[in-house]
């Protein structure tokens, strides 16, 4: 299973075709205490770059980007009632929703784990 | 991941910010500087949710140093002052302190501010983000008798919650015998403090005025009390949106009025209402009769997701009959909340009103404010 992450700060778990979204570490520590989570329903399909999930700070609302395209398999339910997950376990339990994607060449484009932790130390 | 907006910060890229007398110390703090109202500002330290519930549970240290401090005085002060605010100054006693409004000529609000008389004349704290604007009306509008005195290297701290008067008696012996709006002259290691028990809060607590080159030595003092943190921009917002307290610029401007704003209390004075020589007395005191149009209200918005300024109220059909103005979680009562003018007709408590933010529909229910109840320590109240 590899890990891929966008410079907007999204994660991607891709395992065969199945894609796993979330936010980053980083991202989460950014927006600070997260009161709510909208994910994408199922069978919503999602370009690259596609408006895919809401996620609110007490501070301030923030969209999550498809960070590759493809339809939605399912959503996180359990960011509904426990939307600190993404605080506590942001690339875990805290995992927005899972995609199957329909490009999987659109990947290439993405940083590594290396290149994400070299990218978030110059901002 | 992008922000849809960055929370309310005023950001002003064109001008330089200023820096407070403790910039240092917030940094060594590790609080997160943003850009408000001309400052570099701390907007939260540990976490705008455990620094919000802190102030609830214990006690709080907030800079806001980037207020606006004057100091006014001169022969005929109280009159000239009465002619631009709708408050009774005449009556208000030595180390008394009162809420009032600086007003337009049409009643629309162009600042809020906390007045007080020291022995030789009247102390007065406005918003710092439009602070240079009322020192421009006041010079504008008060006789050449009356001086303005911009304190400018007084920095400005406030101490907030259930155990402020616990710690601030401690390094401040005599300050728990102040009450609410109330305030005096102090000394903590020779350094000579102003204190008032008041705040932004909704908690009892205290507003400390003392000079810029001590308040470092000061803040340490009171953030080495184990009831203390130090809390930043992000938390003071949800405190006072919970206390029913307006933010100027944001719920407050240039086309409310008090009465629209539901501070009535601020036009409370009999004489003045009697003597209707505020500016825009007229309108006032005919909204104050009639209704105004639009109200000032509080909601408690259903589901988790906060709705945010800039929100519509909309009608039945999708069309814009009101604005949301301030918005956010409450992380006292763990639901979204609001403030926002509706129209009159909407404004009784109970009432259920629709919200479009971002293309969705929220429902709202109008509720009655403060969300959370002031806890002030008040005269004949112990």
């Amino acid at each position: 299973m590899s890990r891929y992450f966008t410079e907007d700060h999204e994660w991607i778990d891709v395992d065969g075709d199945i894609g796993t979204v979330g936010i980053s570490e980083y991202a989460q520590g950014q927006l600070g205490d997260i009161v709510f989570v909208d994910v994408p329903e199922d069978g919503k399909e999602l370009s690259k770059g596609d408006e895919a999930a809401v996620v609110e700070s007490v501070k301030a609302a923030s969209d999550v980007y498809a960070p590759a395209s493809g339809t939605v398999l399912e959503g996180n339910t359990a960011l509904a009632d426990t939307p600190g997950l993404v605080n506590e376990d942001p690339e875990a339990e805290g995992w927005f929703f899972k995609i199957t994607l329909s490009d999987p060449s659109e990947l290439e484009s993405m940083m590594d784990e290396v290149a994400y932790a070299a990218f978030i130390a110059k901002l | 991941m992008s922000d849809f907006d960055n929370g309310g910060a005023e950001e002003g890229p064109e001008i330089e910010n200023e820096l407070l007398a403790l910039d240092a110390w917030h940094r060594a703090k590790g609080g997160r500087m943003v850009s408000f109202a001309g400052y570099e500002m701390p907007v939260q330290y540990e976490g705008i949710m455990a620094e919000h519930l802190w102030v609830r549970d214990h006690a709080g240290l907030f800079d806001v140093s980037h207020m606006g401090q004057l100091f006014l005085s001169g022969d005929g002060l109280d009159a000239a002052l009465e002619a631009l605010i709708p408050a009774d100054v005449v009556s208000v006693k030595p180390n008394a302190q009162k809420y009032s409004l600086l007003l337009a000529d049409n009643g629309g609000i162009l600042d809020d501010l906390m007045f007080t008389r020291w022995d030789d004349g009247i102390y007065m704290v406005v918003n710092g983000a439009v602070k240079y604007d009322d020192i421009s009306h006041l010079l504008d509008h008060l006789p050449d008798d009356v001086t303005i005195n911009h304190m400018a290297d007084a920095a400005l701290l406030a101490l907030q919650g259930p155990e402020a008067v616990t710690v601030l008696s401690r390094l401040v012996p005599g300050v728990e015998d102040l009450v609410f709006m109330t305030g005096g002259r102090f000394v903590w290691n020779d350094v000579p403090l102003w204190i008032s028990r008041s705040g932004y809060t909704g908690e009892d607590g205290f507003e400390i005025s003392l000079d810029g080159e001590q308040v470092a030595a000061f803040a340490d003092a009171l953030a080495a009390e184990p009831e203390v943190k130090p809390i930043g921009l992000g938390a003071r917002d949800s405190l006072r949106l919970e206390a029913d307290l307006p933010l100027y610029g944001h719920d407050l401007d240039t086309d409310t009025t008090p009465i629209m704003a539901a501070l009535n209390f601020a036009v409370g004075s009999k004489r003045r209402r009697a003597e209707a020589n505020f500016p825009g007395a007229e309108r006032i005191l005919a909204e104050r009769d009639q209704g105004p149009a639009v109200k000032r209200v509080g909601l408690v918005i259903d589901g988790r997701q906060p709705v945010r300024e800039g929100a519509a109220v909309v009608d039945a059909s999708g069309a814009e009959i009101g604005k949301v103005t301030s918005g956010g979680f409450a992380p006292s009562l763990n639901a979204p909340i609001a403030m926002a003018y509706v129209p009159l007709a909407l404004a009784e408590i109970g009432t259920v009103i629709q919200l479009s933010q971002r293309g969705k529909v929220h429902t709202g229910t109008v509720t009655a404010m403060p969300f959370i109840p002031h806890r002030y320590v008040r005269a004949g109240g112990k």
